[in-house]
């Protein structure tokens, strides 16, 4: 979606992405150092540069290392993944070009980069999807490199702290969020959804549900 | 191909997939006003999900340790409009000092 007086740039977008660079990055090492001993020290790598989904690679890599089966990583992936469907029709209308270019973009779509991207009035930017996505990328391939290699070294990422990063760093997203008409209820009902869902329903399900909120927009 | 090779490949393929329907099937073009209003409830309503998540989730599970504290600092440093960079380091710093000296 075109932005009035639209100014914004690719370096923008990596700019804006920076401090969530720093958490992808550990996070990615900690990916590394929980899928080298089960999937070696290739697969992880190929995993992070085709995959490029934190929760989904995660959940699959350690049903693989509890000896679950591919049906059960598999399913568990794709769960956590199913939100990037209505998260892809929400960017659609500012993915432009033809349609190998659009699935490139695509792909550099993730909660960090659609949730920057928000022009919050529903409409993303796509050149800070692309800008952001690049730079988020490469922390999240080096960081899982660094993890396969080094994770001797590195120890958990939980012990600084990191895994706080996230809640942190997606709380900073929501607020800009909230001024839209119905945004806080749906907020509200979202989480609330999701917390009721964490306990009894397979990981990945509850973020799916919660994003039946958003429903609360369909009648005026 | 082993079980981890197999598993590369079809989460890769999948993914690809899943994040590239709406942009490839719908790309380019404005969505029917009703369905924009409803996608625009999206960003709230999911990360909101995303933060209740990952402050208490665990699992399977809901749980109240030091990410709480964590977030709950990170919250006054965005209220008091500290830059991202800043809300980070507050929350990574104090989640890693609760877990030091608890």
């Amino acid at each position: 979606m075109d932005e009035p007086g639209g100014s914004y740039t690719f370096a923008h977008g990596a700019r804006k992405v920076a401090p969530f660079s720093i958490a992808v990055f550990g996070f990615g090492v900690s990916f590394g150092v929980l899928a080298e001993p089960t999937m070696g020290r290739v697969a992880p790598i190929v995993m992070s540069s085709v995959t490029f989904a934190g929760s989904a690679q995660f959940a699959a890599a350690s049903i693989l290392q509890d000896g679950g089966t591919l049906g059960a990583a598999v399913i568990a992936a794709v769960l956590l993944n199913a939100r990037y469907g209505p998260i892809g029709v929400s960017v659609a209308p500012s993915i432009t070009g033809p349609w190998w270019s659009r699935l490139l973009k695509a792909q550099l779509v993730v909660d960090e980069t659609w949730a920057l991207s928000a022009d919050g009035r529903g409409g993303h930017d796509a050149k800070i999807i692309v800008g952001a996505g690049l730079v988020l990328y490469a922390a999240w391939v080096t960081g899982t490199v660094a993890g396969v290699l080094f994770g001797d070294l590195v120890g958990d990422p939980a012990r600084w702290g990191l895994d706080a990063a996230f809640p942190a760093l997606f709380l900073a997203l929501l607020i800009p969020n909230l001024d839209r008409p119905h945004a806080k209820p749906a907020a509200i009902v979202g989480a609330a959804i999701a917390l009721a869902l964490t306990p009894i329903a397979p990981a990945g399900v509850p973020i799916v549900a919660a994003g039946l909120a958003c429903l609360i927009g369909w009648r005026r | 191909m082993t079980i981890a090779w197999w598993t590369v490949a079809i989460v890769g393929a999948a993914t690809v997939a899943i994040k590239g329907a709406g942009p490839v099937l719908l790309g380019g073009r404005p969505l029917p006003e009703r369905l924009a209003r409803v996608i625009g409830l999206l960003a709230p309503a999911l990360l909101a999900a995303l933060v209740a998540i990952t402050t208490f989730g665990d699992e399977r599970a809901l749980v109240l340790d030091e990410r709480a504290l964590g977030v709950g600092a990170a919250a006054v440093a965005i209220w008091l409009k500290a830059p991202p960079l800043v809300v980070v380091i507050v929350a990574a710093a104090v989640t890693a000092g609760a877990r030091a000296l608890l």
